[in-house]
């Protein structure tokens, strides 16, 4: 029997010296299998006597089923070496950039255009488009401006042969809103907008918004509730301070323009609102009668208010973008920033 | 309009501790902006009136010298200077200790020095030095009459303040010293003080006769001769000084006193030479072609729709305009006729503009002149005339055209109405307060609703209830107008879920690594010509440059330059869109179409540590294309080798669905890729918007439970035969079976004969019911394999 222990000690040595998968295979074969030298003794049970056969049996069985347990416990380990060494080959540098398609984004006076008209969503305005090369028509007479009309001379209007404009601003969508839709009217229509003039604060094309509400009981304390909670939106700020100057539009009566506090200096006075605390940012009022008429809408049963403002403007607060000139430029590096 | 503010003091008793802020504020929130409250010099100290008693050279510099100046101190004191100084000239001098405010804000202060080793106690000053503006070299003119040693801010009258006053085009009557003082009265609720001033009795009989032939035109034209005038007499101080201070120059008596006048009482006047009429006046339209050399000196061709202020024999003036060279008051001049009329302004209105000329006159007659203020006009011309020149004036002619020009416009005022346009209630005390006090007669009407109320004569901005309301609104106070949010009955937007917005398809060239870019929709000439050769341009008159002239066909015109520009900044790999209208003429009709264009150039990635890098080519732009089309589902978008002289003809391609042209894409042509001096292949796509702007509303359809089969074939084909060709000769099988086909590679080269490509397809069977048998899928591949023969010459490889 002692040969059995030599055995069992003999392959318990070499079990723990085998660094590997197969060489533990090899020890399982050599100890355990067919031929291997445990399962011999199995074999040579035969040459025992009969009553010595039984204990010498299990003894050999539990040698047999000790050592499997052994090899089982070693495959195990070695198998946790082997994949903590695999685990610690595959191991990178997450730290890497990753492989993508760097993502670009929108202009900022687009960026600026779709959060104002988000916020005008939701106070119930839907989004209307109109041309940008216009009649005479729809961007001054019907709004009031007849010709040689001195509010003209401020609008440097660029013209074609044929008689027709670039619209000045986005007042004629409003005619053509009022010529095809009936009230109640809530929109918005902002879009390009062109005047011949170009210097540091003038571009020839700009952006603007313009807003209408019509409806049976529209009033000039509505036209400041909505502009009053729009710009409270646009610039997250509950206390944000917006204030209506009389003013003078052919197209609406009584007429405003309105400055926001300065957003440079919180409205304390800083050189870009010339010290005043006020940025002066659009122009409002209740649509005059005449519109009304010109459009068929009877002014005896509507009243309404309409509004006009630059995106590029508050584009430029809202980001602290110093030169007009920049927006339409299109340096990548420009446009990035706005992501 | 700029006015002095002592000047608007004397018309309206504003209290003396009213502050310039508070006038500022008041106007602002009453309507009438100001461009600037500019004070006539800054804060100085201590600069008193001296006189030059002596010059000498200084002994060590060429360009100094030394005066002994007069400051009426016990001594002369000695001050270097370096400007051009005459003995006995009177200068403004600063006294050591004097503070003299600089533009930065700093103070500048006058200290006791050496000018190379001589002493100077003090400095002369020139206008910039005081904050007085920059008018020219030398030191600040001071009359002869100034007392020696006086504060040079009392010594010509300096405390005062410019008002840069702006009003609205409607307030024709803020454009004088008596219109803005009402105003002020009104605002500041303080009492009018219009000084007096009592006509002066007519001295001769004579009378030039008047006859207004375009009465049309001008409805009322008064005027008088006044003879034995002194031109050649002074104006005084406080005349030229008030007329500087609205930036007119003195230019003679006559002249500065209709200056005068129109300033304080808002006529523009006319004073002619009387011994250069012949006949009567006649105001009347100028002949077709008739010339008229007016006061600046240059020759006006005048139209038949002018009018013009004519004697017997020619025109005289562009009325309400300019007056002519020929008749106006010279130095030798000895008998004037002082004119002051009525034109109706929207004829008047754009007038003086054809003529390419503005001037105060055609200002204020565009706008609206009182129709009641001619008389008056000429009465106080006449008494300064008379005052500073001299003179015998005649009995004045007043010729009036119309019968109704003096009648005012009654209207009827609701009070409810008030509340329906500003949505607050006002007493009806605080209406007829602001109504009476801006010069309106109020009277409660007969059924008690409301008032009639009369405009003055001189508000022609006011003919409505809702011209009333603005007055009461912006007199009582927008602030004081509550903001309501009103609660609105929703609107639901009928947005289409079968709608395919432009939010979408941005947002995803966005994630495909494109910037949006907004360029000029006016675009040079040569751009148009080169890229899009067959477009009619359509070409601004009045463009800012021939650079921005024409608009845009296509984006491209924007987008192309605005790459270029990226690229030689050192930027090679650039990827921009653009959303927007392009302008075309069709069979002669404007197109004004909303568009999305794209372009790219450079490397398809950023640079990056471990990618397969390479230049964008035509299938990229394809990919970007096909994936902006697929947002319109449903839709069946084929590809057809583009025409299209700006692009590849081998490299481009038009997306027609149906029978419209959705857009076209491409490699830019290399010849304009030259022409336009590009440095990198540049590829672009254009969709036309409205064209792709449906899909189709997803529809459930089941899933087999069945395993799909797939069978690659290999097939060997001329290299010309497309794609295209062989998908459709798979689709016309119309086998049901056949769930997907596609290709997987695409080669051409070594094994494969030059005129031929090898096509690879991979073929996806599959059935609802059952598993396919073997035998059915081979049948199918065969059918497609003898069909591909026949129609594309395809052979297994």
């Amino acid at each position: 029997m002692s040969e059995l222990s030599e055995l069992m000690e003999q392959a318990t040595s070499q079990l723990n010296q085998a660094n590997s998968l197969p060489e533990l295979d090899e020890v399982r074969v050599h100890y355990l299998g067919k031929k291997g030298l445990i399962t011999g003794q199995l074999k040579q049970l035969g040459k025992l006597p009969a009553e010595e056969r039984r204990g010498a049996g299990q003894e050999i069985n539990k040698t047999k089923q000790a050592l499997a347990a052994l090899l089982d416990e070693r495959k195990l380990s070695l198998e946790a070496d082997a994949l903590n060494e695999r685990l610690q080959n595959e191991s990178l540098d997450i730290t890497l950039p990753g492989r993508r398609m760097d993502t670009g984004n929108l202009h900022p006076v687009t960026r600026t255009a779709k959060r104002i008209e988000e916020i005008f969503m939701q106070l119930g305005f839907s989004v209307e488009e109109g041309p940008e090369i216009e009649d005479d028509y729809h961007n001054f007479t019907a709004l009031n401006i007849p010709e040689h009309h001195p509010s003209r001379a401020s609008h440097d209007t660029f013209y074609f042969d044929d008689g027709t404009l670039l619209r000045t601003h986005t007042s004629p969508v409003q005619i053509r809103t009022m010529e095809n839709k009936e009230p109640p009217l809530r929109i918005i229509a902002p879009g390009r907008v062109y005047r011949c003039d170009s210097d540091v604060t003038h571009s020839p094309m700009f952006h603007q918004v313009e807003g209408l509400m019509v409806d049976k009981d529209v009033t000039f304390a509505d036209l400041k509730g909505i502009l009053d909670a729009f710009f409270k939106a646009f610039f997250e700020d509950d206390n944000f301070k917006t204030r209506f100057r009389p003013h003078y539009f052919p197209f609406t009566e009584p007429s405003a323009e309105t400055d926001i506090q300065c957003v440079l200096c919180n409205g304390n006075g800083c050189k870009v609102c010339g010290h005043t605390g006020w940025i002066e940012v659009m122009g409002c009022g209740m649509v005059n009668p005449e519109v009304f008429r010109h459009v068929g809408i009877d002014p005896e049963v509507y009243t309404g208010f309409a509004f006009g403002f630059g995106i590029d403007r508050l584009a430029m607060l809202r980001y602290g973008i110093d030169d007009l000139r920049k927006l339409f430029d299109n340096d990548v590096r420009f446009l990035k920033q706005f992501a | 309009m700029k006015v002095s503010e002592k000047w608007l003091r004397e018309w309206v008793a504003l209290d003396t501790s009213v502050t310039m802020a508070e006038i500022e504020h008041q106007l602002i929130m009453s309507g009438t902006e100001l461009d600037g409250a500019d004070p006539i010099a800054s804060a100085f100290t201590n600069v008193v009136v001296g006189q030059i008693k002596s010059i000498e050279a200084h002994p060590d510099a060429d360009r100094l010298r030394v005066c002994q100046v007069d400051v009426a101190a016990d001594e002369l004191i000695q001050i270097v200077t370096n400007a051009s100084v005459e003995v006995d000239q009177k200068v403004p001098v600063a006294m050591i200790g004097a503070k003299l405010p600089e533009p930065d804000g700093k103070i500048f202060k006058i200290k006791k020095s050496k000018l190379r080793g001589v002493l100077s106690q003090g400095m002369f000053c020139g206008s910039e030095t005081l904050g007085m503006g920059d008018t020219g070299e030398g030191l600040l003119a001071i009359p002869d009459d100034a007392q020696l040693g006086a504060d040079l801010r009392d010594a010509i009258d300096l405390d005062d303040v410019v008002l840069d006053l702006d009003s609205t085009p409607n307030r024709a009557d803020l454009l004088s010293v008596a219109g803005v003082a009402r105003e002020l009265g009104v605002i500041m609720q303080a009492p009018l003080t219009a000084p007096e001033f009592t006509a002066v009795k007519a001295e001769l009989d004579e009378t030039l006769p008047v006859k207004i032939t375009c009465d049309d035109l001008c409805q009322r034209y008064a005027g008088r001769i006044i003879r034995d005038v002194n031109t050649q007499a002074e104006t005084p101080k406080w005349m030229v000084e008030k007329l500087e201070r609205s930036d007119i120059r003195s230019l003679g008596p006559v002249v500065d006193v209709t200056n005068y006048v129109m300033l304080e009482l808002g006529q523009p006047m006319h004073g002619f030479d009387f011994d250069k009429l012949s006949g009567g006046i006649n105001v009347r339209n100028a002949v077709e072609g008739e010339k008229l050399t007016l006061l600046d000196g240059k020759e006006a061709t005048l139209r038949a729709d002018t009018m013009v202020i004519a004697d017997a024999d020619k025109a005289l003036a562009l009325a309400g305009i300019m007056g002519g060279e020929e008749s106006a008051v010279s130095d030798s001049t000895t008998n004037i006729y002082l004119e002051s009329a009525f034109f109706v302004p929207h004829k008047i209105m754009g007038k003086a503009r054809t003529y390419g000329l503005h001037t105060d006159s055609s200002h204020r007659f565009e706008r609206g002149v009182s129709p009641d203020l001619q008389v008056k006009a000429i009465e106080r011309a006449t008494q300064l005339i008379l005052e500073i020149c001299g003179g015998k004036p005649s009995t004045i002619t007043d010729t009036i055209a119309s019968d109704n020009l003096l009648t005012p416009v009654v209207i009827s005022f609701e009070r409810t109405r008030i509340k329906r346009h500003l949505g607050v209630e006002i007493e009806d005390e605080r209406v007829e307060d602001i109504l009476i006090r801006l010069g309106f007669t109020v009277v409660g009407n007969d059924n008690g609703n409301g008032w009639e109320v009369t405009a003055p004569i001189f508000r022609f901005d006011v003919a409505t209830q809702e011209d009333l309301i603005e007055e009461v609104a912006r007199i009582y106070g927008y602030d004081n107008i509550p903001a309501r949010l009103r609660p609105m009955v929703p609107m639901v937007a009928n947005k289409s879920e079968t709608d395919v917005t432009e939010d979408s398809l941005r947002n995803l060239l966005i994630s495909r690594g494109y910037n949006e870019a907004i360029t000029y929709s006016f675009v040079p000439p040569e751009l148009e010509v080169l890229l899009s050769p067959d477009q009619e341009q359509i070409k601004l008159s009045n463009p800012i440059s021939e650079e921005l002239s024409i608009m845009r066909s296509s984006l491209w015109s924007g987008l192309i330059p605005a790459l270029d520009k990226n690229v030689k900044r050192q930027h090679p790999r650039v990827r921009l869109f653009e959303t927007g209208l392009s302008f075309l003429k069709i069979d002669d009709q404007l197109v004004q179409r909303k568009k999305l264009a794209g372009a790219i150039t450079g490397q398809l990635y950023t640079e990056h540590w471990n990618n397969d890098n390479r230049d964008v080519d035509f299938y990229d732009v394809k990919g970007d294309v096909e994936a902006l089309l697929a947002e319109a589902t449903g839709q069946e978008f084929e590809f057809v080798m583009a025409e299209n002289t700006a692009l590849h003809p081998g490299q481009s391609a038009t997306i027609i669905s149906g029978s419209e042209v959705v857009g076209v894409f491409g490699a830019l042509h290399p010849a304009i890729e030259k022409k336009l001096g590009l440095d990198q292949q540049v590829f672009v796509f254009e969709l036309d918007l409205v064209l792709m702007m449906d899909k189709k509303l997803p529809a459930y359809s089941k899933l087999s439970p069945y395993p799909s089969i797939r069978r690659d074939l290999a097939l060997l084909l001329d290299k010309h035969v497309s794609y295209a060709k062989i998908m459709k000769s798979l689709n016309k099988l119309n086998i049901d079976a056949l769930k997907s086909s596609f290709v997987f590679d695409v080669y051409e080269g070594e094994h494969v004969e030059a005129d031929q490509k090898s096509i690879a397809l991979g073929l996806i069977f599959q059935d609802f019911s059952r598993t396919l048998e073997e035998e059915e899928i081979s049948g199918y591949v065969d059918s497609i394999i003898t069909t591909l023969k026949e129609e594309s010459g395809a052979v297994l490889r």
